[in-house]
């Protein structure tokens, strides 16, 4: 060890510090830029009628009409599907990896479920539009005929001739977020001490009990955090979307009716745009963008109250 | 750690310079090409992705007539190619319509030159019916979404052997923008009094249909779904093996896509003075009347002449023997008139 090299090392030490401080701006940079690069292209089709770009229900790129509200309706109901789904089924998994499963089987689990985060989204599409989509089909048609002398869900379920719907992408959505929720859960059911578990059997809890609680109420703000991060891959997949949806511009209640995203329209009608129309895919980028910062946000928040309620609990 | 430092930023020299070697060696190079000998080099083009299967196919063909010029064509999309060439990015342009203002190309800055063209089948998915026969203005409103159900009088009137089920008709279309919805939809527009969604590249389709990407995409569809019906182009169709329907044609005739019946809509339809045609609904009893045509712009002024010389031999390629591939790949030659005619404006354009 060099004893004689403090100011050099000292020198070295801020070095250090400037490069990683930049290395941290760069990310915030390259947001920024990303923001304020394409509201500018974008600006164009927001200024020609700002309402009718939020709330609109029209899209019509011949007529210069851009209600990107579809979009967004579509959007959010594959997510909240998505996430009906995905989040139960993680949790199960994790749940089932860290206290159920039996040691020597869990890393191979693990392995499993991990592997599914690398099958590329496009083949999830494929799948999807090849396989899940003819197969499925009938199957809505039943459904949709079982609920159809029950008012309010005979909107949501109602007929459908095609597969190709908001439910469908909603279900590939899930099968996409289902890894990516399951580790993060499993990293947060590791982080709950021993001894609270513990604690829980010797006061003569069951498994259950014990999981719901020690574990669950522990695990809260993980588990929020996890599902978000699920929500925004739901919310920005775009091929393997694209693929099922069946790009129909419209709001409909009926979940078997198809739809759009707005990552979905922007990769399907970005070849053939030009000018306005162009301008006004870019336009749902930037709101997309938004909209996730918006969740992330929101979710943070929602991660911090839980936090502090249960750190009151423990005190 | 003194060395690591100094192999580390070596490392990223070298890379950057690797880089910036890499990205300057896209041009083409300048091997002058003797008198008369064909023309080496890189020529590259981009554009309408519907008739990419017959250019992949001449450019893989050409490429044994002439290994030195490598051509490339990307199918990204006829508005995309026609920005590029706007902004001298490519080469040449593919394109399935002409050139608006706004598009990117100034005027007097490019040339038409016809290449092929195709018919574009409508396609559909009813069991136990085969040889359907529509007539224009029902076509229209089966897909406006008028007409629901595939045993409406409108359907019955022009097939009345045929039993038709009271199936819903699912309508299938694209759902990126595209050349051939652009077509279908001018067809529906100048053909028919009943169509009242415009003719674009997007059609605001009714909120029931489905929509696929691309051409197999809505194959797809139609062979998914029990009383589906879409256009799709002939070499998707014919690949899936899709039913299609015989359309009513200008002269009342109802006529099934083929290759012949979009020649026959190439010599019925008026060819401009700059070369632009409209073969839709053209005039003859054999003609197809959905026949979608496809353009390559070139430049009326190349900075190299080497490119210009490499453009002028590939697309001269296209117009000649090229032209023999394009049946195999379920397009339709250009009839020996207007071949004629592309081959002199091509000859004009690049001296």
């Amino acid at each position: 060890m060099d004893l004689g090299g403090e100011a050099r090392s000292r020198r070295t030490d801020k070095g250090f510090t400037g490069l990683v401080t930049f290395a941290g701006l760069t990310v915030l940079i390259v947001l920024g830029l990303i923001l304020v690069t394409t509201s500018v292209q974008a600006w164009p089709a927001i200024v020609l009628d700002p309402v009718e770009f939020l709330i609109g229900t029209r899209w019509s790129p011949s007529d210069e009409v851009f209600g990107t509200f579809p979009f967004l309706y579509g959007t959010l109901v594959t997510s909240v599907i998505g996430m009906i789904i995905a989040v139960p089924v993680s949790i199960g998994i994790a749940l089932f990896i860290t206290e159920v499963a039996h040691r020597r089987s869990r890393k191979y689990i693990v392995t499993i479920v991990d592997l599914l985060a690398t099958v590329p989204s496009v083949v999830f599409g494929l799948v999807g539009s090849l396989v899940l989509v003819p197969w499925i089909t009938p199957l809505y048609q039943w459904w949709a005929g079982l609920m159809e002398p029950i008012p309010g869900l005979s909107a949501v379920f109602a007929h459908t001739q095609t597969g190709r719907n908001y439910f469908t992408a909603g279900l590939i959505l899930a099968v996409m977020c289902i890894p990516i929720i399951t580790s993060i859960a499993r990293e947060v059911f590791a982080t709950v001490p021993e001894i609270d578990k513990q604690g829980a059997y010797a006061l003569g809890a069951t498994r259950w009990e014990m999981i719901k609680g020690a574990i669950l109420p522990h695990s809260f703000g993980g588990l929020v955090g996890a599902s978000m991060l699920g929500l925004g891959r739901a919310m920005g997949e775009t091929i393997a979307v694209s693929l099922v949806i069946g790009g129909a511009v419209g709001m409909n209640a009926n979940v078997f009716a198809p739809g759009n995203t707005m990552a979905a329209v922007i990769a399907q009608q970005w070849g053939e745009a030009s000018g306005l129309h162009t301008d006004a895919l870019i336009g749902i980028g930037v709101l997309l963008f938004a909209i996730t910062v918006l969740i992330n946000f929101l979710a943070r928040v929602v991660v911090r109250r839980a936090e502090i309620k249960m750190k009151g609990a423990h005190s | 750690m003194k060395l690591n430092r100094r192999t580390i930023f070596g490392t990223i020299t070298a890379g950057a310079l690797a880089m910036s070697m890499a990205a300057c060696g896209g041009g083409s190079d300048d091997e002058g090409s003797g008198d008369g000998e064909l023309v080496s080099g890189e020529i590259t083009g981009s554009g309408a992705s519907f008739p990419d299967a017959f250019y992949a196919a001449a450019i893989e063909a050409y490429a044994e007539v002439n290994p030195d010029l490598i051509v490339t064509y990307s199918a990204d999309g006829s508005s995309a190619g026609k920005e590029a060439f706007g902004q001298n990015l490519n080469d040449f342009a593919g394109s399935d319509s002409l050139v608006k203002d706004g598009d990117g190309p100034e005027a007097d800055s490019f040339q038409y030159i016809p290449t092929v063209a195709a018919p574009i089948t409508i396609s559909y998915n009813l069991p136990g019916v085969e040889g359907l026969q529509i007539d224009q203005e029902t076509l229209a409103n089966i897909f406006q979404g008028t007409i629901t159900t595939w045993n409406d009088p409108a359907i019955a009137a022009t097939n009345p052997d045929a039993t038709l089920p009271d199936t819903a008709i699912t309508i299938a279309r694209r759902s990126d923008g595209s050349g051939t919805t652009k077509n279908f939809s001018t067809f529906l527009d100048e053909a028919t009094d009943a169509w009242t969604l415009g003719a674009s590249d997007e059609i605001e389709w009714p909120a029931t249909s489905v929509g696929g990407e691309k051409n197999t995409g809505v194959a797809q569809i139609i062979t998914q779904t029990e009383g589906a019906i879409g256009y799709v182009d002939l070499a998707d169709a014919a690949e899936l093996g899709l039913v299609t329907a015989s359309i009513e044609n200008a002269d009342g005739a109802f006529v099934q896509p083929s290759l012949d019946g979009a020649t026959a809509a190439l010599a019925g339809a008026e060819i401009a003075e700059d070369l632009s045609y409209n073969p839709l609904n053209a005039a003859g009893a054999e003609s197809y009347p959905i026949t979608a045509p496809t353009y390559i712009l070139i430049r009326t002024e190349y900075d190299d002449e080497n490119v210009a010389a490499g453009v002028k031999e590939f697309v001269n390629y296209l117009l000649t023997d090229g032209q023999d591939i394009a049946a195999e790949n379920n397009f339709a030659a250009l009839p020996d008139e207007l071949r004629q005619q592309a081959i002199d404006a091509l000859n004009e354009t690049i001296a």
